[in-house]
């Protein structure tokens, strides 16, 4: 069955804005990719955006957030600003490598655009791997990250330039985490599409920690697609920070393959942000897979947090937990949908899942909903999904120890999302985060602390 | 020290307590007694502050204060310790935490300093002694899978780490074997003194023989019916609480 889809005045401004740039979206980069983003551009003409009734976006409409007055630059401009001046990471005193990108482009100080470790290890500028390391990437680039009725890929593969690029070749284990810093900085409204794409070759071992900020008030949206390959007894471990303010558009797309008894780890924590919608999509691909997908949402105001995750067990003996837990204030609203398909040759599936939510006030919303397709007859699979309120007699107990409600909220609260960071292995980096949700519970973490600008409420 | 005047509260709508009188001294040890539905635990409950419970009219004086007048903490921080019943489980809040933090909003309101974490923990050490209770319980989260016997115990432990002015303990002997009641009723005489009043809920006589009271109230339908000293007990152990139930129906 072919579905007619009308072309939208939103759809028709991304054909031609890909066609009048073409020349320089393509650049010099090998035909391979070139053909992929031609085909992407033709699909995502053809599919369009997400109609209000299409079952996957039915919480979050976002073809009116790509409708107003933004700009979208191919190429990185070249804004003047001291980084140590206006950004000072959260996140610190944590032994990363530390890579930036602003506005979506790779960007360095020192014009050492990617890092060659003696070990084999590179990470930097995915731009600039394209060039360099042509067949290396091929091998990997656009392969995961799926075109069919899927929009916002098929807008990103069309467009994207860059983004982070890492490899760790095969035996080898990262000796610290990767931290990439997602900058937004303009003095206009902005679209930003960036691409990641991470390998990890056979029994090597990478983690890698995404902070996404926006430092001027301006209305960014994102649209960002990670792919990450995980081989064969191998280990990754993403962790994505999402704090950007509350008039900022945020789509990720993280697509994760992973083969034979490879261990894959995906956590979202969404701080602050205005309109999020996070789709995370897992291919267990080898027997013996383990995948661990942990959400955090802490949202107030009028936010928006949609988490929308497929994970597919194609062979067996494959095991996968889903923990997705969300706390919303004032009229917040917030979406989580995941799938679990289990193919008919993985048995002796074990596929779990819950989603928990606390809502605050009377008005914020949340909408839950588990989907299981199963196709096998050996497998255990459960999911799990509650919406309520703060424990009333949890409270009444703590205060009739002499602690103020507020704090005896605070302290449920913190219990309820420390349930999800608890799932973060390493020590530092779990400290931090607890340390970082906690302030953003209490009211204490501005995004604009970041900010020289200061301009946000 | 507490004076209960003519109480009456609504429970979702319903009258539970219809005008309760009692006076607490300093010193005293007062138990109430009262078959199932009586209001026992409503009462606890509504000196300690539950919001949910609707005061219709009457009034508390403690320690010269409208006790109705404060916040659950605050009355808590003012030195009444409710024992819960079925004390809550809050899973993911430690036990360490917990009682810091309670112990801290204590001093605070004192204007006292917080204790270091090497002095509480000392704190700690000494009075789970006390109540015996199982070291690594309070490693865990409060009340989270403890068997009944451990959470009567810790709400114990709780009172002797708060060292309460007022101590209101709702039925905290039911379903404790014998050893249990010992070291319960141990924690509670620990905290007598001729400055503390304790008030203890409970249906039978037992836990008597361990914690001796000075006046015993016999609560039926929402009011006092009838007040004694201890022998009252006896006398109920003995022929229940029928005879209460004919006495008080006969004078309604």
């Amino acid at each position: 069955m072919k579905t007619i889809t009308e072309t939208t005045d939103t759809v028709k401004k991304f054909l031609d804005l890909y066609r009048e740039n073409r020349e320089l979206i393509v650049g010099s980069e090998p035909a391979q990719i070139s053909e992929l983003r031609d085909k992407a551009i033709k699909h995502f003409g053809e599919i369009g955006f997400p109609i209000k009734k299409d079952e996957k976006y039915k919480y979050t409409h976002l073809e009116p957030m790509f409708n107003g007055s933004l700009s979208t630059r191919i190429q990185p401009r070249k804004l003047k600003f001291d980084l140590e001046d206006i950004f000072r990471c959260d996140v610190p005193s944590l032994e990363t490598d530390v890579l930036l990108v602003l506005n979506g482009h790779y960007y360095t100080a020192t014009g050492e655009k990617l890092i060659e470790k003696d070990n084999g290890i590179i990470i930097g500028s995915l731009a600039e791997a394209i060039r360099k390391y042509p067949k290396l990437l091929l091998k990997h680039y656009g392969q995961y990250a799926e075109l069919k009725n899927e929009p916002f890929v098929a807008l990103n593969t069309a467009c994207s330039k860059d983004g982070i690029f890492l490899y760790v070749p095969e035996n080898q284990v990262m000796e610290k985490p990767v931290q990439v810093i997602n900058l937004l900085l303009s003095d206009e409204n902005e679209m930003v599409q960036h691409r990641n794409l991470f390998i990890a070759e056979k029994n090597s071992k990478a983690e890698v920690i995404i902070c996404d900020h926006t430092l001027s008030p301006h209305m960014f949206l994102t649209n960002s697609v990670s792919e990450i390959s995980i081989a064969e007894n191998a280990s990754v471990d993403v962790l994505r920070l999402q704090n950007e303010h509350n008039n900022s558009v945020q789509i990720t797309n993280t697509w994760i393959n992973q083969e034979k008894d490879s261990t894959g780890r995906h956590s979202t924590i969404t701080l602050n942000g205005g309109k999020v919608r996070n789709n995370l999509n897992v291919k267990l691909d080898g027997e013996g897979a383990t995948n661990n997908a942990l959400g955090l949402y802490l949202i107030d105001k009028q936010q928006h947090v949609d988490n929308f995750t497929v994970i597919e067990h194609l062979k067996p003996n494959c095991v996968s937990n889903q923990h997705y837990k969300g706390v919303l204030d004032d009229i917040a609203t917030g979406s989580f949908t995941g799938k679990i398909h289990v193919f008919p040759d993985a048995q002796k599936t074990a596929a779990f899942q819950s989603n928990k939510n606390i809502l605050l006030s009377k008005d914020a919303k949340m909408h839950t909903k588990p989907q299981l397709e199963i196709y096998a007859d050996d497998v255990k699979c459960s999911h799990g999904a509650t919406v309520g309120q703060l424990d009333e007699n949890a409270l009444f107990y703590l205060q009739a120890r002499g602690i103020p409600k507020s704090e005896a909220k605070l302290m449920m609260m913190f219990a309820f999302a420390s349930e999800v960071i608890s799932g973060i292995k390493e020590e530092t980096l779990r400290n931090r985060i607890q340390d970082l949700v906690n302030k953003r519970l209490r009211g204490e973490l501005s995004r604009c602390k970041n900010c020289a600008i200061n301009c946000y409420d | 020290m507490l004076s209960i005047k003519d109480l009456k509260v609504k429970v979702e709508g319903r009258d539970i307590l219809k005008g309760i009188n009692i006076d607490v001294k300093p010193g005293e040890v007062h138990a109430i007694m009262g078959p199932n539905g009586s209001g026992k635990s409503t009462l606890a409950a509504t000196l300690a502050g539950k919001d949910t419970f609707e005061v219709t009219s009457g009034e508390v004086r403690y320690l010269g204060k409208d006790l109705l007048d404060l916040s659950p903490e605050d009355r808590a921080r003012e030195g009444i310790f409710l024992g819960f019943q079925y004390p809550v489980e809050i899973p993911g809040v430690s036990m360490v935490n917990f009682l810091r933090t309670a112990l801290n909003e204590h001093m605070k309101y004192k204007g006292e300093k917080p204790l270091s974490a090497g002095d509480f923990l000392k704190l700690m050490r000494e009075k789970k002694e006390l109540v015996d209770i199982n070291s690594d319980l309070t490693s865990r989260s409060v009340n989270e899978g403890f068997s009944g016997g451990e959470k009567k115990k810790n709400e114990i432990f709780q009172m002797a780490l708060l060292n309460p002015r007022l101590a209101i303990l709702d039925e905290t002997d039911s379903g404790l074997d014998i050893d249990a009641l010992r070291i319960v009723a141990k924690g509670v005489n620990n905290l007598r003194s001729k400055d503390n009043a304790i008030i203890v809920i409970t249906h039978y006589q037992r836990l008597l023989d361990y914690i001796v009271p000075d006046y015993v109230h016999v609560l039926y339908n929402g009011k006092i019916v009838k007040s004694g000293d201890k022998t009252l007990a006896y006398e109920l152990e003995k022929n229940g609480y029928d005879w209460i139930r004919q006495e008080s129906d006969i004078n309604v």
